[in-house]
């Protein structure tokens, strides 16, 4: 394997978010009966005529500033011809050779913490098709063509991937851009991110690129990287062996985990792509650009580098909570919320917070941060009784299980079940004086240097506490008292 | 005779409620009956509808309202989508569509009070110089039933000449609506490309195609393309720009009107026909107007260029037609790729077949740059001397067809002489200027054209010369024998 160098490039297709479709006034929404969201355009009625949705450019558009790509000051419609029943024109509308985002790029991070570039070589209009339904119907095909016209904005990237994990870190890079700037609902279940991946494998130090295979529509990331595994593997194994990888469209099949031919390369269709008269160029209006530019929010490695600066966060912390507008929003909230001392916040304990307990909880549950059971809010007034010392941040997950499951707040869940932590140094003491006269065999081995066993008393005055003992000052008292000594009352932290 | 008197006078009489739109259509839908059956141009009659449409039309009149052709028959040519009837664009193909919906000129003319007759007979999906493609059969030229009338439009020329009605819809994609009009002594008009809507149109070369009409005068081709015109949202390739009162703007004087002789255009054309350009020229000038001779260098190759860009996106135009969704779908497919092959095997003819055949070449890979990249240089060569020939010239002037109309299967084996026929015609389309067909006089009794080409936008000053032309002249008065 480590002879071999793997080259990838991705195409991914996004559904971009219009409301009707790229070139008729059919909706776009997902899930309607078949054929019942198709009008005469969509079904290609003999005379009718395709007419531009001009949201689908403006996010277009957005996409291509997003990236700092050159957005072409015209750019052409061309059809793409070939027959097939969901295909109901014989042609797709799209873009050949004036595609409406030029060359520009975006940057993941490597498993070593290293960042890489990756090239976008174009990004370009073009409408879906149909879809064809094989399954239910005697002796023939059924045709929806419900998505037909759904305009679609296909990312070609540059070779620029070694392994399949660079490939899913792109491919996530894209989807999490396309949800921030609201262009694409990101779906992969229901299609409306997904991507075709170009594989090929070269000996290390090789000039040229080998033959590459392409995948066809890869719906989710984990296919996308069983697929190349699969395919790299593949690839070798046939040159290694004397063979030749000849050129071809291969499909993913997700049940046995492997690639199989579609269709070689002698087989392509010759898709004799020509300009679409029917359609007008699309001139970039003056001023359009710089209209578009206002609109654009914070991007993902802006805010992932605000967080880490302004939060004193780690890379990967910042990387994680900037990974949708939504997870930032949530933890910003709770970092707002939650206040802050003169020169210091408790960013680092919310994004903890976040990352873990909710991210554990969202998850169990299946739920999106927009539709988690505590408030940012509510987080927060948990969070100021750690700060506060009210309970230590063990009692806290206690209470942040029940506030998930009933939704009441925090204070009135200490205050019911009286989980306020024990301060009172006095209080401790008595109990480490009882633990310490229960146990007498252990507090001889302690005092003859098993200090091991200090573990073993605080998790007994915990257990007398009902975990309430303030862990700091515990820990203080019970080593004054273990050493023998007479505790002085030990400040609160 | 009712059939005699021109859009305005029939305009004015229904006005005057001397005469009712049901009467009139019935008179038409009369001749309809005698006449059509020896000329084959009109496929489809919709009694029915045109006597109910008339009726509406009589109420509009009887409630005061007015209009240029409120009440006034037509017959559209069976390309132009019309809701609930047959719209078979001379193809077995769609035989049996009915379509859907109304185009949006079969929309326009229906508002403004129109009743449409019927659908008139085609070349299959317009590609044609003769009228001989159509799967219902060859159309005759009233002026000799053994000759063509032309093509494309040739059901509406031969409708018109025949006056079957008052006036007919037809398109023009190489000269289909001006070639069967000067071959059939009738005024054609091709209006610039993007002038009329194409929605609705059954598309052959989108770049190319453009609806127009087809009357006894220029002044009844005024009236209908103001209605005809204008911007339409579902035509991305139409044009947002105001519509001219043309019948207003017909008696402008031609004095000082500069016309230019397009030199190519006479180059072999038969001496007989040369004279009548030459001698319909001679009435312009005595009206006012000047000719100086003009030079195209490159539109001599418009029929090669044509012919590569009309094919390459019918290929893709016609790509729908596949059996799948309306249209002729063949008998027991036994699979996907059967039903194609048989379906469009069996439902196209062999001009259409041979036009897509044509096209796929041209657009394949490794063909593409020498044909249509090359073909479309051309086009902006042409394109770009003409835009020079209108800084010299109000408007442009030549024969519309090499030769008067020509015998029924003359030119079916040899398509390059048939499509030699639209040699004066595919250059305007090219360019996607508006041109017109008028009579100017009769070789061996069989009509001939004068053709003008303008520069963009510029119907109005067309229109006018042609009016200005027929009041000088009674070309466009005679009658082929037999319709009077």
């Amino acid at each position: 394997m480590s002879n071999w160098e793997v080259v990838i490039g991705l195409e991914i297709h996004a559904q971009l978010a219009t409301r009707s479709k790229i070139f008729s006034g059919s909706p776009t929404a997902y899930g309607a009966a078949p054929n019942t969201q198709a009008d005469l355009v969509d079904l290609a009625y003999p005379g009718v005529l395709p007419v531009f949705n001009g949201e689908a450019l403006r996010m277009a558009v957005k996409f291509g500033l997003a990236i700092d790509a050159q957005i072409a000051p015209r750019s052409v419609f061309a059809r793409k011809n070939y027959f097939y029943p969901d295909l109901p024109k014989g042609y797709q509308i799209s873009q050949y050779e004036q595609p409406v985002v030029g060359k520009g790029a975006i940057t993941i991070v490597l498993d070593d913490g290293s960042v890489k570039r990756i090239g976008v070589t174009r990004a370009h209009l073009e409408e879906d098709a149909g879809k064809s339904l094989h399954e239910g119907i005697a002796n023939a095909s059924g045709i929806d063509l419900n998505r037909a016209g759904t305009p679609l904005l296909e990312i070609v990237s540059e070779p620029d991937m070694r392994s399949a994990k660079e490939a899913v870190a792109y491919m996530k890079k894209i989807h999490t851009l396309v949800r921030y700037l609201e262009i694409c609902d990101g779906n992969m279940q229901e299609g409306s991110f997904r991507c075709d991946a170009n594989v090929s494998v070269r000996r290390h130090g090789a000039e040229k690129f080998g033959t590459r295979a392409e995948i066809k529509n890869l719906n989710s990331f984990r296919f996308v990287e069983k697929a190349i595994q699969y395919e790299v593997a593949r690839q070798i194994e046939i040159i290694e062996s004397g063979g030749k990888v000849v050129q071809e469209t291969r499909l993913y099949d997700s049940d046995k985990h492997e690639t199989r031919s579609m269709r070689s390369k002698e087989e392509a269709n010759d898709y004799r792509y020509f300009p679409d008269p029917d359609l007008l160029p699309l001139e970039m209006e003056a001023g359009f650009i710089a209209e578009v530019r206002a609109t654009l929010p914070e991007l993902p490695d802006e805010k992932a580098a605000r967080f880490a600066r302004d939060f004193a966060l780690s890379g990967y912390d910042a990387g994680v909570l900037s990974a949708s507008r939504e997870l930032g929003a949530y933890f910003e909230a709770v970092v707002a919320a939650l206040g802050s001392a003169p020169g210091q916040t408790h960013a680092k304990l919310a994004a903890n917070w976040v990352m873990g307990e909710l991210s554990g909880m969202l998850n169990r549950d299946n739920l999106e941060i927009t539709d988690s059971r505590i408030s940012a809010r509510a987080l927060a007034d948990l969070l100021r009784r750690i700060v506060d010392t009210t309970i230590s941040g063990k009692i806290a997950k206690e209470v942040f299980e029940s506030m998930w499951t009933d939704g009441k707040p925090a204070d009135a869940i200490i205050e019911e079940r009286g989980l306020k932590q024990i301060t009172d140094s006095g209080a401790i003491e008595s109990v480490i004086d009882e633990i310490m006269a229960a146990n007498p065999k252990q507090l001889a081995d302690y005092r003859s240097g098993k200090d091991k066993l200090f573990g073993f008393f605080v998790g007994q005055v915990m257990k007398a506490t009902g975990g309430k003992a303030n862990p700091a000052q515990l820990n203080e008292l019970l080593k004054t008292k273990l050493a023998g000594g007479q505790a002085a009352s030990a400040p609160l932290s | 005779m009712l059939h005699d008197l021109s859009i305005g006078a029939l305009a004015d009489r229904l006005a005057a409620r001397e005469l009712s739109s049901v009467e009139l259509t019935r008179h038409f839908l009369a001749r309809i009956e005698r006449l059509n059956p020896g000329l084959n141009a009109v496929i489809t009659v919709t009694a029915e509808n045109a006597l109910a449409d008339a009726a509406r039309a009589d109420a509009r009149l009887a409630a005061g309202e007015r209009g240029a052709l409120l009440g006034i028959p037509l017959i559209h040519k069976d390309i132009f989508c019309t809701d609930g009837v047959r719209t078979s664009c001379g193809s077995r193909m769609l035989d049996n569509f009915i379509a859907p919906y109304d185009a949006t000129v079969v929309a326009k003319l229906k508002s403004a009070g129109v009743v449409m007759l019927g659908k008139a007979n085609m070349d299959e999906f317009a590609m044609g110089s003769s009228n001989e493609t159509s799967f219902y059969g060859p159309v005759r030229n009233p002026w000799d039933t053994t000759k063509v009338p032309g093509g494309s439009s040739g059901g509406s020329a031969a409708a018109s000449a025949a006056r079957l009605a008052p006036f007919t819809t037809g398109t023009d994609t190489g000269g289909s609506i001006r070639q069967p009009a000067a071959l059939t002594g009738i005024t054609g008009v091709k209006p610039t490309y993007g002038r009329v809507s194409r929605y609705g149109m059954i598309a052959f070369a989108s770049s190319l195609d453009q609806a127009g009409v087809l009357a006894q005068s220029a002044a009844d081709a005024a009236a209908v393309l103001k209605v005809m015109a204008g911007f339409d949202p579902k035509d991305s390739t139409s044009v947002d720009a105001p519509v001219p009162d043309y019948p207003a703007l017909l008696n402008a004087s031609l004095k000082g009107l500069k016309i230019g002789l397009l030199r190519e255009f006479f180059d072999g054309l038969e001496p007989r026909n040369a004279q009548l350009i030459r001698d319909a020229l001679a009435v312009l000038t005595s009206l006012g107007a000047e000719t100086v001779e003009v030079s195209l260098p490159h539109l001599p190759m418009s029929v090669p260029t044509y012919y590569v860009v009309a094919p390459a996106e019918c290929s893709s135009n016609l790509s729908r037609f596949d059996g799948v969704r309306y249209g002729y779908r063949c008998e027991n497919p036994k699979d996907l790729t059967d039903l194609y092959e048989r379906s469009r095997g069996e439902g196209f003819g062999a001009e259409v077949k041979r036009r897509i055949m044509t096209g796929t070449y041209v657009l394949s890979a490794g063909y593409f740059d020498a044909y249509y990249l090359k073909a479309q240089r051309v086009r902006r060569l042409i394109t770009d001397e003409f835009r020079a020939a209108f800084d010299q010239v109000d408007l442009l002037a030549g024969p519309t067809t090499p030769t008067p109309a020509f015998p029924i299967g003359a030119k079916m084996d040899d398509p390059v002489t048939m499509y030699l026929n639209d040699i004066y015609t595919i250059g305007a389309n090219l360019a996607g200027l508006p041109g017109v067909s008028a009579p100017c006089g009769f070789v061996d009794g069989l009509p001939v054209g004068l053709q003008l080409i303008g520069p963009h936008f510029a119907e109005a000053k067309l229109l006018g010369a042609a009016h200005q032309f027929q009041l000088a002249t009674d070309w466009h008065t005679q009658r082929p024998r037999g319709y009077e």
